[in-house]
C-alpha cells in the first residue's frame, strides 16, 4: 500500500494514542506520529514530523494534525520532504479515523479526500 | 552602516538579551489571549540560536540567517518557530542579492504572511513587520514607531492563531508575538553600526 496515515499532536500523548484507535480498523495502513516538541514539551516539531514522515513506510501521505502551528511545522516539513504530503483542515480524530478506515478498504485517494470534506473545520 | 556578519550576531544577542528579560512579561501577554508560553518558548529559541552561533560562528550572512532560523524552527515549539524560522529563511535567501534591511525584512514579512495567512490588521507580529520593514526601507525606524505598532495591537480582534479563539474577547490585550517582535527592531536599533 502506497498510502500512509500521519498523526500530528502538541500532545505527545494524543499524538501516540490516536494510532491505537485507528489501527483497530487499519491493520494495514502505514502509521505514524510525532507528538511534542524536541523536548517532550507542548508543541510541535518540525524534525519530529519529517521523522514521521521518513519513517512511514508509504510514499505518500495524508497528515492529520490538532492546532494552528502544528500546520505550520507540517508545511515546513512538507516543503522538506520527498514525498508527497496531503495535508488536511479537519477534525483530527474523526478525520483520521475516517482516511484509516478507508485506506484499509482500498479506497481511491479521490474518494477519501471526498469524504473528508465536511469533517473540515479549521 | 551595514549589515556584516559581526553586527548581526551582535543584533541577535541583543534580541536574545531582551526575550530573556522580558520572557515573563512575554508570557503573561500570551496568558490572557493564548497558552502562556510565549516567553519561554522564545527564550527557549533565542538560546539556541546563540549557543548555535557560539558553537559554530557563520562565515557568511547567509549562513548566519540559516542557523538562526534552525534554531528557531527546531527549538520555539508554539506558532513562533515556524514563523521567526520562516522570516529568518527568508532573509537567509535574500541576502544573496543584498544587505540592505528594508528588502530583507520586506522578504520577512511576505514569508511571515504566506506561513501563517494573516495580514495586517489579524493582532500578529504581521502588525509589526509589515510596518516596519516600510519604515526601514525609507531609512526612518525609531524606537517610537515600533512602540506604536505594538500598542496598535491592543484594539484589534485577533484573527490568527489561537487568540483567534477568543474573537473580541481578545480586544484590549497586546500581542505577544508583536511585543516579541518589537524586541526584535528595538535591538536593531541599539546595535552600532547596522543601520
Amino acid at each position: 500500500m502506497s498510502l500512509g496515515i500521519t498523526i500530528v499532536s502538541h500532545v505527545p500523548e494524543i499524538a501516540a494514542g490516536l494510532p491505537k484507535l485507528l489501527k483497530q480498523v487499519a491493520a494495514d495502513v502505514p502509521l505514524t506520529y510525532a507528538g511534542g516538541t524536541d523536548d517532550g514539551d507542548i508543541g510541535t516539531s518540525m524534525e519530529k514530523i519529517n521523522q514521521a514522515f521518513d519513517d512511514n513506510s508509504a510514499d505518500e501521505i495524508l497528515a492529520f494534525y490538532d492546532l494552528g502551528s502544528a500546520k505550520m511545522n507540517l508545511e515546513m516539513a512538507q516543503e522538506m520532504s520527498e514525498k508527497t504530503i496531503h495535508l488536511y483542515d479537519t477534525a483530527l480524530i474523526e478525520s483520521a479515523y475516517t482516511a484509516a478506515s478507508l485506506l484499509q478498504a482500498g479506497v481511491s485517494l479521490k474518494d477519501v479526500e471526498e469524504q473528508l470534506k465536511p469533517l473540515k473545520v479549521k | 552602516m551595514a549589515l556584516t556578519v559581526d553586527n548581526l550576531i551582535e543584533w541577535i544577542n541583543n534580541f536574545s538579551q531582551k526575550v530573556n528579560e522580558h520572557k515573563d512579561y512575554l508570557s503573561e501577554l500570551d496568558t490572557p489571549i493564548g497558552d502562556g508560553d510565549h516567553g519561554n518558548n522564545m527564550a527557549r529559541g533565542v538560546n539556541a540560536v546563540q549557543e548555535s552561533l557560539t558553537n559554530k560562528k557563520p562565515a557568511e550572512l547567509t549562513d548566519a540567517f540559516k542557523q538562526v532560523a534552525m534554531a528557531l524552527i527546531s527549538k520555539v515549539g508554539g506558532a513562533s518557530g515556524p514563523l521567526y524560522g520562516t522570516a529568518f529563511l527568508e532573509m537567509a535567501k535574500k541576502s544573496k542579492d543584498t544587505t540592505d534591511l528594508g528588502e530583507l525584512f520586506t522578504a520577512a514579512n511576505e514569508g511571515v504572511k504566506k506561513r501563517g495567512g494573516a495580514k495586517v490588521g489579524d493582532k500578529t507580529m504581521v502588525d509589526v513587520f509589515e510596518p516596519l520593514a516600510e519604515k526601514l526601507t525609507q531609512g526612518l525606524l525609531e524606537q517610537s514607531e515600533i512602540d506604536e505598532a505594538v500598542e496598535g495591537t491592543k484594539d484589534l480582534v485577533a484573527k490568527k492563531g489561537r487568540a483567534s479563539y477568543l474573537g473580541e474577547r481578545s480586544v484590549g490585550h497586546l500581542d505577544p508575538g508583536a511585543m516579541s517582535s518589537g524586541y526584535l527592531f528595538s535591538a536593531l536599533i541599539e546595535t552600532e553600526g547596522i543601520l
